[in-house]
């Protein structure tokens, strides 16, 4: 940002031609609008919170509220095993990248039909839009983040020093998934509203899917199994495993996790770059 | 000098019809078989495009145009709605690909095509002047250093830390020209933005446009408004049906464009090709401006009632049908809105009108208008249930003031109506 640009630079030639099939992702424009990427995360936290009279504090009310609700359902009520770990911070572990990726996924898959006026209006690498919707959830993230802090002093859980470079990776990993997804939904959303519909069943079809509320560990082995083709398994016991020591750590499945991830957000960007250029005249 | 812009064989082609069965949910019944059906367009979405194929129709938005623009030029660009004007534009500034042909754009293109775009009403002016900037692509340094000059610009100093929602709707645009004026590209796109906006605030804007061409930067300027084209461009294109009919000095352009039928001297005719598939079973044939002896006139006298006729005809009985016609000024304000069964009388009438050929004809007063230039609109719906048809800017013509009232003083009137009132001067006292 140090860099000034002179207007007076040689100015460079831009060829637009009709684009077919495998069009190669277009980095370079993506690195001259980086700071798009930061205005539009700026702007959907400063605005997400507008008008409201608890503001910020909601980032920390929704997961707490959350918390206690699984808490009283499936600890008091229905009693699941946690593997010895106090219920409240079992959950609240597992909520934290849940509800990153919750966020990310439903405002990402919504983000270019919710901006379609820029879609149509300007120029600029459609990828900010999703891009941008996921990583503004890293906010409300770090936010409930402290609270997780608190309640480990409160429970008297001490983490290893190892997560200081395990949890960024599966904050990672959560985010790629959530992009991947949300690159596939946006781009299909663009023409087929039926993904607004879907969502919501998806979301929660998902949540089911992944131990959140329930511990991995106690689950039938071809469970297990099946679930561990669901990235955000890896995600949520990565997370118990390097904040509580529940659970085995990176194992077999966790990079069977990470293959999958990677292999969405890659045939997400293919198929959202493929469609990009359709997007102003079919939204 | 070097070439900014080079346009080779650039054609846009766009796929129409396929839109109008799709949302049609005014019905139960509509809802009903549309659920029904639902599993089984899934399954034909999903197959691919075999069935959409067929009943698809593909207009061409743009064909085979081609010119090259040198640095520095500002180009006119004149042509009727739907002629390829805004495609071209879009084309250039890289909102939509072309099917075929290539375009060489050499440095940064700023597009004003539409104004205030990622404004957020939640966001104050300040913070809005930087979000929008960076969408237009400027750097943050960038803005840092025009800030002051945008805020000046935009005259909303005092406001510029409260949210846009409390703005009038005059600030937001002036704040969002502002932004847009201080992009600095080297090639600039314009497209109506003229339209909005008071007279002094316009005046400001084409201030602002011819300093951007005293810069040597290229400018493409597309408007209704033959006089500011005029005023700013030194050469234009003819645009008609998508292709490049004419490149000439911007006066011949004009002239050309207003008298080769494009521009409609008091009719307006609809070949078969001109209807969109979307519209029958009503299909337009024709539009006349004729004066009080029934002939057809380019120029009216505001001092005689004018008659405007709307011939049309009905493949298949229309329930609830009107007819309404429009007209506004030339810079896009809208003088007047009548609907043929605005009388109760005539809408009971009329409930249904048959297949068969129309006409629906208007009679406007005499006394109305003030001197210039008019354009018609015509429109075909029926209310609450479907738009069939409509053309904003169907025709046009000129009104003549002669012997209308104040025509004794030589001096413009300001306003688009010049009615006949009457004055009473009474005095009151000594």
């Amino acid at each position: 940002m140090s860099q000034i640009t002179k207007t007076t630079h040689e100015p460079t030639t831009i060829y637009i031609k009709p684009s077919h099939g495998l069009a190669a992702l277009n980095l370079r424009d993506l690195w001259v609008y980086r700071e798009l990427v930061f205005f539009m995360v700026w702007r959907d936290v400063k605005v997400k919170y507008k008008q409201t009279i608890l503001g910020m504090a909601w980032a920390v009310i929704q997961p707490v509220m959350n918390m206690l609700i699984f808490t009283f359902v499936f600890d008091r009520v229905a009693k699941l095993a946690t593997d010895g770990i106090p219920y409240e911070i079992f959950s609240f572990t597992a909520l934290l990248p849940w509800g990153l990726f919750v966020t990310a996924l439903n405002q990402g898959s919504r983000s270019l039909v919710a901006h379609n006026n820029m879609v149509t209006k300007i120029y600029f690498p459609r990828i900010i839009l999703p891009m941008s919707s996921v990583f503004a959830g890293l906010v409300d993230f770090a936010i409930a983040l402290v609270i997780l802090v608190g309640l480990m002093f409160y429970f008297h859980v001490t983490p290893a020093w190892n997560l200081l470079w395990t949890l960024p990776f599966f904050v990672l990993l959560a985010i790629i998934t959530a992009l991947g997804v949300a690159l596939w939904l946006s781009a299909i959303n663009v023409k087929y509203r039926d993904v607004n519909q879907a969502l919501p069943f998806l979301t929660q079809f998902w949540f089911f899917a992944t131990p959140v509320a329930y511990s991995f560990s106690n689950l039938p082995e071809n469970f297990q199994l099946l679930l561990s083709f669901n990235p955000m398994t890896g995600v949520v016991n990565g997370f118990r495993w390097a904040l509580l020591g529940a659970g085995n750590g990176p194992d077999a499945a966790l990079w069977v996790s990470v293959a999958i991830s990677v292999l969405i957000l890659v045939t997400g960007l293919y198929y959202f770059r493929s469609t990009e250029r359709t997007f102003a005249d079919t939204i | 000098m070097t070439t900014a812009i080079s346009v080779k064989n650039l054609g846009k082609q766009y796929r129409i019809g396929a839109a109008e069965t799709k949302f049609r949910y005014n019905m139960l019944r509509d809802v009903i078989v549309d659920t029904v059906y639902a599993p089984v367009r899934l399954a034909k979405a999903l197959v691919g495009k075999l069935e959409r194929r067929a009943n698809q129709n593909f207009v061409w938005a743009l064909d085979d145009v081609s010119f090259d623009l040198e640095e520095g030029k500002v180009l006119g660009i004149v042509g009727r709605n739907g002629a390829g004007k805004s495609t071209l534009l879009k084309i250039l500034s890289r909102i939509t690909d072309p099917t075929r042909g290539t375009v060489s754009v050499r440095g940064r293109v700023g597009s004003l095509l539409e104004v205030g775009t990622g404004f957020h009403p939640e966001l104050t002016g300040r913070e809005n002047i930087y979000m929008n900037g960076a969408i237009l692509g400027m750097k943050r340094a960038e803005i840092d250093r025009k800030f002051d000059e945008i805020v000046d610009f935009s005259e909303v100093a005092t406001f510029i830390d409260t949210p846009v929602k409390r703005y009038s709707s005059g600030m937001y645009l002036r704040l969002a020209f502002a932004v847009a004026a201080h992009l600095e590209p080297e090639i600039l796109v314009v497209d109506e933005v003229l339209a909005v906006g008071d007279a002094e605030f316009q005046r400001k804007c084409l201030g602002k446009m011819g300093d951007v061409a005293q810069q040597g930067r290229t400018v493409l300027f597309v408007s209704h408004n033959m006089s500011a084209i005029l005023r700013l461009t030194q050469e234009a294109i003819v645009l008609n049906k998508g292709k490049l009919v004419m490149r000439a000095p911007t006066q011949q352009a004009v002239d050309f464009y207003l008298s080769s039928g494009q521009a409609q001297a008091g009719e307006r005719a609809w070949d078969a090709d001109d209807v969109p598939a979307a519209s029958a079973p009503f299909t337009p044939i024709r539009l006349t401006v004729k004066d009080g002896r029934g002939k057809v006139v380019d120029t009216i006298r505001s001092t005689e009632p004018v008659t405007l006729e709307f011939e049309y005809r009905l493949d298949a009985p229309v329930t609830g049908l009107r007819i309404g016609i429009y007209v506004s000024t030339m810079r896009g304000e809208y003088v007047l809105t009548s609907f043929d069964t605005d009388d109760a009388d005539h809408f009971e009438k009329y409930a249904v009108r048959n297949t068969g050929y129309y006409i629906s004809r208007a009679t406007l007063p005499a006394d109305i208008f003030n001197e210039g230039r008019y354009s018609v609109g015509v429109n075909a719906s029926s209310f609450g249930v479907r738009r069939y048809f409509m053309d904003e800017n169907a025709l046009a013509f000129n009104v003549d003031i002669s012997g209308a009232p104040g025509t004794q003083w030589p001096e413009p009137r300001v306003g688009p109506i010049r009615p006949r009132l009457e004055w009473k001067i009474e005095k009151i006292g000594e």
